[in-house]
């Protein structure tokens, strides 16, 4: 009986007038938790009555605290009939299970009615007492902690990264029991919002087994989803990345008494490299700098790592490259604060080496998409999977194998995929199905990589451990672009140039992942939102036949959806793609596909070629002019966005002398910056594999050649396409948008944000539409959503509309559901010089060593501009980097996606799309170096300050969709949100229609989490994400029903310069609170 | 192919003040939209109609939901469904309480019931004020007339307080109140050229001098109605016209303090009888509720037109009332000084305010 449950009725306001003879109400209370049910005296005739009650109390198992709710049901007595039911509360107190988190959960709450919305407000107490259980076998998980952040969160540092957890829990859906035959509708919805609280909470409750069972204490990119399978079921699945976190103070800690090196490790805080928008890595993750950080040179006596590791991540071959991770032998050093947990993980590791290919925890996944310095080594490219799937009934709940089965197999997928990139990890990793009757589309993707091994052992943030063996030699700033495979043998044809950074190592032409641009990454001008939208028609059909249909299609979408993808970056003249998500829906006869992705020029990796159009082989004049005037418009447009999106990457450099100096040996063979000469010819390249200076004995005199994209206008199809790269309009002036956390080149934030949810439905009246007609509509309804947030948040100018979350559906037959939620986020107009010298200085500095023409691959040479780099004595540097450097078979590389696609599709469209190299002069990258243009952003624009609501008597929450709130820090995170709900209405018009009933619907669903979250104590989400929104209608019969989930972390923050938290926000909302009360 | 759905909802709610204005002016969304384009917000963003037309709907939308809540304002602070600034909830207030000065000086004071409510197409065909519009102004005097109804304490601090109004909109609702509650007539000809800021201020003055809140603040119901007692001592003042002796030395008083002040000499000399027998009547006859209705026309009748006619300057009304007054005091056998200069203090004011053109 380890916990006590406490809760507390303390009033009610604006309740709604239940007895229209005498105008109110009067109204008691029912408390229930588990099978437990307290009632309050009825308060006669009020709208707010004043309860007081006494505190009831709930003795029951943590294991019950974790999977119910409390469930705060408002009524309305009667004397003759049976009472009638105002609204419910229902409170999640995982929160308070949590020494951590929150340790009281005081405050009102909106009483909440499926069929009438928000009906008045409650206040209500709650408080948890846990006793300490300490039962081995115990089933629950309480004080694990869950985070939807994707990554560390601000606070915490990361003593370990276990890996993935992974648990899915299946029940029949209430609303298709027969029971919902002769129940009411608020009945039924009221038993599926509480078997979806319960099935969340057991879920919760079972990864947080799980992680304590790895060893960890916490999930961070905590990512639970529903699949509303109808007849067969409802599914509730989670994944995550189990973690060790450790407060940031405690951290510390550990630092300083343990390890005889913190000194060096503040000196790594004054490293360049660090970013000023993340004062929290830069100032507590030391050891995690890059490479050319001082503190290599100190001796390591006392605490040196192993000389070795077995752990290779750059053997392409490495088949057990996914175990690495976890098989990675303690390094000894996790003295100290962490000695005690070493148990847990060795038992887990020994367990992993002898448990079979089905145990999850192989799966070397990571939900993260931002990472600590250093984290991340290399990057290969997306990894993605899917497959269709027929909906049976499930039989049993409590063995739910075949869901299980399913997402297993599509892991290995994305595993072997990885395994293909030359990658040991997936990062960025998510899991998303589509269902449409009983057809499921179950999706998987992610980013195969390379991750500092550092991680994944204990203690291993501690500065002694610094593996040398294993540090990246590259910059922070490019060394993710450089590929993982090895060049020789790789896993499909692409264009590798030496690194435009670092001239390292080689880098792809194209990058695409699924994760945060890196903080540290090296980028040319700024980023824009790039989406790729399509639709296809199929026929209507039923199982199999349907399922197949499906599956045929997919690899097409898949296909045209990447080339889409391509055609828009270099339309916009930019190299790689950030956050990429694709989605595709299926509906009964279309199915549809939206890829989304924040497109940036890497300075690391060479400048995209042009788009050629080509006309059809006959010479019609009629033809060749329309083929020359799209040819025109496409290099405006290209030469325009150069301009829009500040992208003039440095060509040419004055010789520095230095350079030239220690590089002119090789400067007379090495023809740098070329391109990796055509496919034939690579095979007799030579791959330097490490230590001693690197010879390149073939030559590629291919100097400047760029790859363009030719696109040839041979059928509707080719024209179709073509009007489509140009119909996107740029984002008007002052505005910029991303579907990533922030966008490069933007530092001085406000701290006016503005979070927000869109939903547009369009209905196709036409029934006999064409692909292309279909794609016209698609396109415009994105196009137009984006054009009506520019237009509604003007005010907010110059701003930038971050994480743009896009979600298309096909809710009915001839509908399509595009549903967004982002934050437009202002910044300063004037861009102060200090942002640009925390990092655009460091890029130019970078930039301006590494000139295009002189560098070589050669170890010595190059280490001696990275050691100017860092600010250390060059001599040493070398000598370090020379016994450590081994990054031969690090052959990078990057987006493989295009090539495993045309493995699954085995058919190429129509063969318009080639490559093929086109020459780009010397002289027109002068000129577009003249073009360096001084920031133009926007109008001016008078500055608002959002948190001027001083005397309002509602805690004012903010929420965003990010990891972090501009201009504030995280003091502390309350625990997670995890809500959904359920609306109906059998009075569609009277509500003002569909529009009118989802509008107040998501109003009601944000004004209940900003509830929670200020009775938790907190003034903001973040990481705060709209799951679902399922939206049925019948216009007809007056009715809709609409289901939301949302989901993100409560927190405390303050404004950057403040001590204390912004207490007079909080206290003015408790003060009110308990004026209320009384 | 149609819009089924389209819907914006921000954490913090999105207002545009100028759809907000048009909302309550009471355009229709197509209507409205015209406006926004006609007056070039299209420029500003790189938009188009349709853009417009959605983010006018929404706009329309929140509106609507919030209408409920701006009918009792208090509840707009501590309400939970939208995320709202302080600031932004007084504008929200704040406007949606104001009224065209055109409309209210249609109703004012008439009753605030169904019947008047009936006529508000008329008023809103002679106004050019919508009849949404009408209504929702209607409206709000009747809950404002309501509520303060059955208030105790001062009527400008009960609004204020129950509506969260500024200091003057609060005043001018007092005014409202007042006027509809003692029923004044306010819409003869004669009285057509008064603004209903003339009539607010009178109001005030009324409030502040003739009621009986102006002296006790502690009585219930005291600032709606007129004090009964004052009324009555004001039938006192008739001696003033009807001994003659005392017209006569209160003329030559008058008289004595203006010459040689004044080009209207002459037709103050001449007219002082009339006006003074006017002035005195009005105060007289105010405890009939039929006259106390018929106050501003009174008024109007039997000292401003005579006055006007006679080509007063403002100036001299001031000078004029200002020594008529002080006079009084100097007569030996005229003991009702303090009845006499509360209501002199309130016509002396409310006559300088009238008189324009």
């Amino acid at each position: 009986m380890p916990g006590k449950l406490k809760a507390k009725i303390v009033a009610g306001r604006h309740l709604p007038v239940m007895d229209r003879a005498s105008d109110l109400t009067d109204a008691f209370v029912e408390v229930k938790f588990g099978n437990t049910t307290f009632k309050t005296d009825v308060f006669p005739k009020s709208l707010n009555p004043q309860w007081n009650s006494e505190w009831f109390k709930f003795e029951v198992d943590d294991e019950d605290l974790q999977d119910e709710p409390l469930q705060i049901t408002v009524l309305d007595h009667d004397t003759y009939s049976a009472n009638d039911a105002i609204g419910k509360v229902y409170i999640d107190i995982d929160p308070l299970l949590c020494t951590e988190a929150a340790s009281v959960i005081s405050g009102w709450f909106p009483i909440y009615d499926t069929i009438h919305g928000i009906r008045g407000e409650i206040n209500v107490l709650v408080k948890v007492e846990l006793f300490n259980d300490l039962n081995r076998f115990r089933q629950s998980s309480c004080g694990v902690k869950f985070f939807c952040t994707t990554s560390i969160p601000r606070g915490y540092r990361a003593a370990m990264v276990h890996g993935f957890v992974e648990e899915l829990v299946v029940n029949e859906d209430p609303e298709y029991q027969w029971i919902d035959r002769i129940r009411t509708p608020r009945a039924s919805n009221e038993a599926r919002q509480r078997l979806i609280s319960l099935m969340s909470g057991e879920l919760q409750r079972k990864i947080g087994l799980k992680v304590l069972e790895m060893g960890g204490n916490a999930v961070v990119g905590y990512l639970q989803c529903f699949d509303l399978e109808g007849e067969s079921g409802l599914v509730v699945r989670a994944i995550g990345t189990a973690c060790t976190l450790e407060k940031h103070s405690s951290g510390s800690l550990v630092n300083t008494h343990t390890h005889p090196n913190t000194a060096p490790a503040s000196n790594a805080c004054n490293s360049p490299s660090k970013d000023g928008k993340e004062p929290v890595f830069g100032e507590d993750l030391p050891s995690s700098s890059g490479p050319p950080t001082p503190f290599r040179n100190l001796p390591t006596s006392s605490s040196s790592p192993p000389p070795f590791s077995p752990c290779k991540p750059c053997s392409r071959q490495s088949s057990s490259s996914d175990t690495d991770l976890s098989l990675t032998p303690k390094t000894g050093m996790g003295s100290g604060g962490s000695a005690g947990k070493e148990a847990g993980p060795l038992k887990t590791l020994l367990r992993q080496q002898t448990q079979t290919a089905l145990e999850q925890r192989e799966f070397p996944f990571f939900t993260l998409t931002s990472f600590p310095p250093s984290f991340l080594v290399h990057v290969g490219g997306v990894v993605s999977a899917r497959s269709v799937k027929l909906l049976d009934r499930i039989h049993n709940p409590d063995e739910p194998e075949t869901r299980d089965a399913w997402w297993e197999e599509l892991r290995q997928e994305i595993k072997s995929h990885a395994k293909a990139l030359g990658c040991h990890a997936v990062v960025g990793y998510s899991e998303n199905t589509s269902i449409c009757e009983e057809v499921c589309i179950l999706s998987a993707s992610g980013t195969a990589a390379i991750l500092n091994p550092r991680y994944m052992r204990e203690g291993c943030l501690d500065i002694g451990s610094t593996d040398q063996r294993f540090d990246d030699p590259s910059p922070p700033s490019c060394g993710f672009c450089h590929i993982p495979y090895d060049e020789l043998n790789m896993p499909f044809p692409a264009q590798l140039t030496y690194c435009y950074n670092c001239r390292r190592q080689k880098v792809p032409d194209v990058l695409f992942t699924t994760i945060n641009l890196p903080a540290e990454a090296a980028v040319t001008g700024k980023g824009c939102l790039i989406q790729a939208r399509l639709c296809r028609l199929k026929k209507k059909a039923q199982g199999e036949v349907n399922a197949t249909a499906i599956s045929n299609l997919l690899p097409f979408m898949e296909y045209e959806l990447h080339t889409q993808l391509m055609n828009k970056l270099k339309l916009r003249s930019m190299n790689a793609l950030f956050g990429l998500h694709i989605q595709i829906s299926v509906g009964e006869n279309m199915l549809l596909g939206l890829a989304s992705a924040t497109g940036v020029y890497l300075t690391a990796l060479p400048a995209p070629g042009g788009i050629q159009i080509a006309g059809k082989a006959s010479g019609d004049l009629n033809n060749e002019q329309h083929v020359q005037s799209i040819q025109k418009r496409i290099n405006d447009t290209i030469a325009k966005n150069k301009e829009l999106y500040q992208i003039n990457p440095p060509k040419l450099f004055a010789l520095d002398p230095e350079v030239f100096c220690s590089t002119n040996l090789e400067l007379t063979e090495e023809g740098v910056g070329s391109p990796i000469p055509e496919p034939r010819h690579r095979s007799r390249l030579f791959r330097s594999h490490s230590e001693s200076s690197d010879e390149v004995s073939e030559l590629d005199l291919s100097h400047g050649k760029k790859d363009a994209f030719v696109l040839e206008i041979d059928d509707t199809d080719a024209v179709e396409d073509i009007h489509s790269l140009l119909t996107d309009a740029s984002p008007p002036t002052g505005f910029y948008t991303c579907n990533t956390e922030t966008m490069p080149g933007i530092y001085n934030w406000t701290t006016a944000v503005q979070m927000f949810t869109s939903v547009r439905v369009l209905r196709l009246s036409n029934a006999n539409l064409s692909n292309q007609s279909l794609n016209k509509i698609f396109t415009d309804l994105c196009e137009n959503l984006l054009k009506s947030f520019y237009f509604k948040l003007r005010s907010n100018i110059p701003c930038c509309l971050c994480h743009l979350n896009f979600t298309v559906a096909v809710p009915e037959e001839e509908l399509i559901q595009v549903s967004v939620t982002a934050v437009a986020m202002t910044f300063d107009k004037d861009q102060n010089q200090e942002g640009f010298i925390t990092k655009g200085g460091n890029e130019t500095e970078e930039q301006l060593q590494f000139p295009l023409e002189l560098c070589a691959d050669s170890s010595s040479t190059n280490a001696q501009p990275s050691s100017k780099f860092s600010g250390v004595p060059e001599n040493t540097i070398v000598s370090s980097r020379a016994a450590s450097v081994d990054y031969g078979s690090f052959a990078d590389r990057c987006s493989t996606w295009l090539e495993l696609l045309r493995l699954k599709a085995n058919t190429i469209r129509r063969g318009s799309v080639k490559t093929s190299r086109r020459t780009q002069s010397l002289a027109h990258s002068v000129s577009s170096l003249e073009h360096c243009s001084p920031l133009t952003e926007g109008r001016p624009r008078s500055l608002r300050s959002s948190r001027s609501f001083g005397g309002s008597s509602v805690t004012m929450v903010k929420m965003t969709p990010l990891s972090f709130l501009p201009g504030t820090r995280i003091i502390k995170f309350l625990g997670i949100i995890n809500m959904f709900f359920i609306r109906e209405t059998t009075s569609l018009r009277e509500e003002g229609g569909v529009s009118g009933f989802l509008h107040t619907f998501i109003a009601e669903v944000f004004a209940m989490v900003r509830a929670h979250v200020a009775a938790l104590g907190g003034n903001a989400v973040v990481s705060y994400s709209m799951k679902d929104c399922v939206l049925m209608e019948n216009p007809n019969k007056n009715q809709a029903q609409c289901l939301i989930n949302v989901s993100g972390d409560a927190v405390i923050c303050v404004r950057e310069t403040d001590q204390e938290p912004m207490t007079s926000m909080t206290n003015i909302g408790q003060t009110c609170a308990a004026d209320g009360a009384t | 192919m149609a819009v089924e759905l389209d819907v914006f909802v921000g954490n913090t709610t999105i207002m545009d003040e100028e759809v907000y204005q048009l909302w309550l002016d009471g355009y229709t969304v197509n209507d409205a939209v015209k406006v926004r384009m006609a007056g070039g917000v299209l420029d500003e963003c790189e938009a188009n109609q349709d853009v417009l037309l959605s983010d006018t709907m929404d706009q329309y939308r929140t509106f609507q939901m919030c209408e409920r809540l701006l009918q009792s304002p208090a509840k707009l602070a501590n309400q939970l469904l939208f995320q709202i600034p302080p600031h932004r909830q007084t504008m929200l207030i704040e406007r949606y309480y104001a009224f065209d000065d055109v409309f209210v000086r249609e109703v004012l004071g008439k009753k605030l019931s169904k019947g008047t409510k009936k006529d508000l197409d008329d008023i809103s065909a002679k106004t050019g004020v919508t009849l949404k519009s009408c209504r929702r102004q209607f409206d709000n005097f009747k809950r404002v007339f309501k509520v303060v109804e059955e208030l105790k304490g001062p009527l400008v601090e009960n609004i204020r307080q129950h509506f969260l109004l500024s200091d003057k909109l609060a005043r001018d609702y007092a005014a409202i109140v007042f006027f509809a509650n003692n029923r004044f007539e306010t819409g003869k000809k004669k009285l057509q050229y008064l603004t209903f800021q003339d009539f607010a201020f009178c109001a005030g003055q009324l409030i502040n001098n003739w009621t009986v809140g102006a002296v006790d603040n502690m009585v219930e119901d005291m600032d709606v109605d007129l004090d009964k007692e004052f009324l009555q001592e004001l039938k006192e003042l008739k001696i003033l016209i009807t001994d003659k002796d005392l017209l006569d030395q209160h003329k030559s008083l008058v008289c004595t303090a203006l010459r040689g002040k004044t080009k209207a000499f002459a037709e103050m000399e001449a007219n002082f009888k009339n006006l003074s027998r006017g002035l005195v009547n009005i105060a007289t006859k105010l405890t009939n509720t039929k006259d106390v209705r018929d106050f501003f026309i009174d008024l109007v009748e039997k000292f401003i037109e005579p006055c006007r006619s006679d080509r007063w300057t403002p100036a001299d009304i001031k000078l004029y009332l200002t020594h008529y007054t002080n006079s009084a005091h100097i007569l030996d056998s005229f003991k009702h000084q303090a009845v006499w200069d509360r209501y002199m203090g309130v016509i002396k004011s409310c006559i300088y305010k009238m008189y324009h053109d």
